[in-house]
């Protein structure tokens, strides 16, 4: 297990979970009700393993991961996720995994989450529009699912969609966007070790605003890579449709990795702030590709990354 | 109808302007506030910034309808119409300075090259100094110095400020959203109203 990782994060540095759950429960002040949530969520964990790959930066307060959202399925506005997501229903629910695959079918949910090790990878997290977060999600790695269903030989990509289901997502019964919501990677994006699917936030199942219950999380692509709600995976020879990059291929690329050198046509990447620290937050210069350049820098070796952006 | 806007015409006679400078900065401190407080969420900043912006806008979109709505309704706010537009380009300073201060933390070097390469930050920026020697000469003192021809012709920089204003909201956001299309949109028919009527008006002001 530590044969690739050459981070200069310890095990000490990980934040112990009592540690920010005390965090959490100042910010919730002394209102005993919150407390009395936080001890209920204490017990309800998910009993997440703590992971190597995590940073050691503070987690961002859990209120505030879950109330500042890019979900437009429930509407353009920061906090229409949070007020819309709880018409979604996620159980039942089930993933399409086709295309180029060895076992190609439609698999419940709970049979694909069967068998996984789920870990907590608290992981920084960069909007294009230039704020971010750290956010501790719960997870496990792409490539074990891959490598279960079988990953054909002639595969290159993988595809992925997110739930249309206008009757509960009300922001999708305007055509802000080309629904379905789409995204793809190219294979061996998707079968780094950082690339995860996750189930849970804070050792507590995925809230419906932050893409319950099964989401991507690409920590080193900018947010919108990480595609929320999936119900199917489809591996491919050609790369995949994705939707942002289709609504405007000169804001968005297909790679979309954070990279502070390359600017959105309308603003700059140098800089980013973190969402939570209040009306004197600083700015904090952006990291290339997002801090994880040691691991992931190798998948983009001799490409122009001003041309494949 | 006409009776109601003689009512409310009747009624605004006796309210000051001056009081439009006391309640209108009211929700600018209130923001800055729950920004102190934590009640903006996440992105506090943003939040003002957006809040302070919109509600320039709102304010300065309400200075172009003072002469529609009397020359088609009779609707008088004429006495009210500075006091909105100073009021509106004080919120849009404090959205400037929002930006400034808190957003740029004074990052001059991203700040000048953010107003050279950036379309929207450079049609908002056009806006507010086109605004800048309105608000310098608002005063009676100002209208006497430079005649009230030459004033007049001064302060129809105000249209393409509004517009510019409009066109700048409508630039910063992400995809097709509702909101900054109906500003741009109410923007141009106030406009085009003036259009219109713009021979009538020479006239009427040539009297």
């Amino acid at each position: 297990m530590a044969g690739g990782w050459k981070g200069d994060q310890r095990w000490s540095d990980v934040t112990p979970k009592q540690a920010w759950l005390d965090r959490r429960a100042l910010l919730a002040g002394a209102g005993a009700a919150g407390l009395a949530s936080l001890a209920g969520a204490a017990v309800a964990g998910l009993g997440a393993k703590p992971s190597r790959w995590s940073t050691d930066e503070p987690p961002t307060a859990y209120e505030h991961i879950t109330s500042y959202n890019n979900f437009y399925e429930f509407g353009t506005g920061k906090e229409d996720p949070a007020r819309e997501a709880h018409r979604l229903t996620i159980d039942p629910w089930s993933v399409r995994i086709d295309g180029l695959v060895e076992r190609p079918g439609t698999y419940d949910l709970g049979d694909l989450l069967k068998g996984v090790t789920l870990e907590e990878r608290i992981y920084r997290f960069r909007c294009v529009e230039a704020w971010s977060a750290v956010i501790p999600w719960v997870g496990f790695e792409l490539r074990d699912l891959l490598n279960r269903v079988g990953v054909s030989p002639s595969a290159k990509y993988v595809a992925f969609e997110t739930l249309l289901r206008p009757e509960e997502m009300p922001g999708t019964r305007r055509r802000v966007l080309d629904w379905p919501y789409r995204e793809g990677l190219r294979l061996d994006e998707a079968m780094h070790p950082l690339t995860i699917l996750a189930t849970g936030l804070y050792d507590e199942p995925l809230p419906k605003q932050n893409g319950a219950p099964i989401r991507l999380v690409v920590p080193w692509k900018y947010g919108f890579k990480s595609i929320k709600s999936i119900v199917r995976i489809t591996l491919t020879d050609t790369q995949p449709y994705c939707t942002w990059n289709q609504a405007n291929p000169r804001e968005y690329g297909f790679y979309s990795n954070v990279n502070p050198n390359v600017d959105h046509p309308r603003w700059s990447q140098a800089t980013e702030r973190r969402i939570g620290e209040g009306l004197f937050a600083r700015r904090r210069p952006t990291l290339m590709f997002n801090g994880y350049e040691k691991e992931v820098a190798g998948l983009y070796a001799g490409m122009d990354l001003r041309k494949f952006y | 109808m006409g009776r109601i806007v003689d009512l409310t015409n009747r009624a605004l006679r006796r309210v000051a302007p001056s009081v439009l400078y006391v309640l209108a900065p009211l929700p600018a401190g209130w923001w800055l506030w729950q920004g102190f407080t934590g009640g903006l969420g996440a992105e506090p900043i943003r939040a003002l910034e957006q809040r302070l912006g919109e509600a320039g806008l709102q304010l300065l979109i309400a200075v172009l309808a003072v002469t529609p709505l009397r020359r088609y309704l009779g609707l008088n706010l004429l006495r009210f119409r500075r006091a909105l537009a100073l009021v509106g380009f004080f919120y849009i300073c404090l959205h400037l300075l929002a930006w400034l201060a808190l957003d740029m933390n004074l990052l001059w070097g991203q700040i000048f090259a953010d107003i050279a390469r950036r379309p929207y930050i450079t049609v908002g920026m056009l806006g507010f100094v086109l605004m800048v020697p309105l608000a310098l000469t608002s005063s009676d003192r100002a209208i006497r110095r430079l005649g009230p021809a030459q004033w007049r012709r001064l302060h129809r920089l105000a249209y393409p400020a509004v517009l510019l204003g409009a066109c700048h909201y409508l630039l910063l956001v992400k995809g097709w959203q509702w909101e900054p299309v109906i500003y741009l949109a109410a923007t141009c028919v106030l406009l085009a109203l003036r259009l219109e009527t713009g021979a009538g008006g020479r006239r009427r002001s040539a009297q």
